[in-house]
C-alpha cells in the first residue's frame, strides 16, 4: 500500500512538469524574432511508466523522458513596422498554439488533482488500518 | 499452540488485505498512467489471486509443464498471472487504454472492500481479545 504514495507521487511531479511546460509555451506565444532565426519552439514533455519500487513491477509510476520541441514552422505575420521585420515585412512567432496548449493544461490539472485525490484515500487507508492497534 | 490458533484465524483477513492493497497500487498505477503513451491498463483477478494465495479449491496458479526442460514459475502471492490487462473500451490513438472513469470506479469499490476488512480485523482482534480477558 505505501508505493501508493511514490505511483501517485510520480504523477503528480509528472504532471506538473507537463503544466510548466504548457505555462513555458503561453508565456512565449508573443515573443517575436526575424523570420531567419531560430525562436522559442513549442514544447511537450513525454510520459513513461517506470516502476518505483523493485518489489512492485506490476504497478508502475509515471516520469517524464524527455522535451520534444514541435517542428512545425513559425507563425508569420504581416508587420512591416515591427523592428524584427524582414524584406518582405514579415515576423515570425513561435509556433504555439494557444487553444492547444489550454487543453493541455485542463487535461494536466484533472489528472493532477485525480491523483492527489488517490494519494489521500491511501493516506486515510493507511491511518485507519495503524488504528487497528489501539483495538 | 494458542499463536497458530490466533494465526489461522487472521490468515484469511490478513491475506485478503495484503491482496486488496496490492490492487489498490495497481489501480494507483493505472491512474497514474493515464497519459502515458502506450500504457495499458493492468487489474488484479481478486478471486483468482485469494483463491491461489489461501491454497484452497484450485491451489496456487503453476505454469504448465509439458517438457522436462521447461522451468517451473516463480512462487509467490502474485505469481502465476493474477495481473491481467483490462480489456480496453475505448483505447486511444496512442496506444494507451487507461479509462479514467473505470479506474476511479474500481479504486473506490476496492477501498470500500479495504474499509471492510480492516473493520473484520478490528472485531476478530477485540472478540480475541475478550476471550482472553475472561479466564
Amino acid at each position: 500500500m505505501f508505493s501508493v504514495f511514490q505511483i501517485a507521487g510520480s504523477a503528480l511531479t509528472a504532471q506538473s512538469m507537463r503544466l510548466n511546460a504548457v505555462a513555458s509555451n503561453l508565456a512565449n506565444a508573443d515573443s517575436a524574432h526575424t523570420s531567419a532565426g531560430e525562436g522559442y519552439k513549442a514544447k511537450q514533455v513525454v510520459f513513461q511508466a517506470t516502476p518505483v519500487a523493485r518489489s512492485t513491477p506490476w504497478a508502475p509510476g509515471v516520469r517524464m523522458t524527455r522535451v520534444i520541441e514541435d517542428d512545425a514552422a513559425p507563425r508569420l505575420v504581416y508587420d512591416p513596422r515591427h523592428p524584427l521585420a524582414d524584406d518582405k515585412g514579415y515576423v515570425a512567432y513561435p509556433n504555439v498554439d494557444p487553444v492547444e496548449e489550454m487543453v493541455n493544461m485542463i487535461s494536466a490539472s484533472r489528472s493532477y488533482q485525480t491523483n492527489a485525490e488517490v494519494m489521500a484515500n491511501a493516506k486515510d487507508l493507511m491511518q485507519r488500518t495503524v488504528a487497528l492497534m489501539q483495538n | 499452540m494458542l499463536t497458530r490458533k490466533i494465526d489461522q484465524e487472521f490468515a484469511f483477513v490478513q491475506t485478503a488485505m495484503n491482496l486488496r492493497a496490492r490492487r489498490q497500487e495497481i489501480i494507483a498505477a493505472n491512474i497514474a498512467n493515464a497519459d502515458t503513451p502506450n500504457y495499458k491498463a493492468r487489474d488484479l483477478d481478486f478471486a483468482a489471486a485469494l483463491r491461489a494465495a489461501m491454497g484452497g479449491a484450485g491451489g496456487p496458479v503453476r505454469l504448465a509443464r509439458t517438457a522436462p526442460g521447461h522451468l517451473e514459475g516463480a512462487r509467490g502471492e502474485l505469481a502465476g498471472g493474477a495481473v491481467k490487462y483490462r480489456a480496453a473500451v475505448q483505447p486511444s490513438i496512442d496506444g494507451n487504454t487507461v479509462d479514467l472513469n473505470v479506474e476511479r470506479a474500481h479504486f473506490a469499490e476496492n477501498a470500500v472492500h479495504y474499509q471492510f476488512l480492516l473493520e473484520r480485523a478490528g472485531s476478530q482482534i477485540r472478540s480475541l481479545s475478550k476471550a482472553l480477558e475472561s479466564r
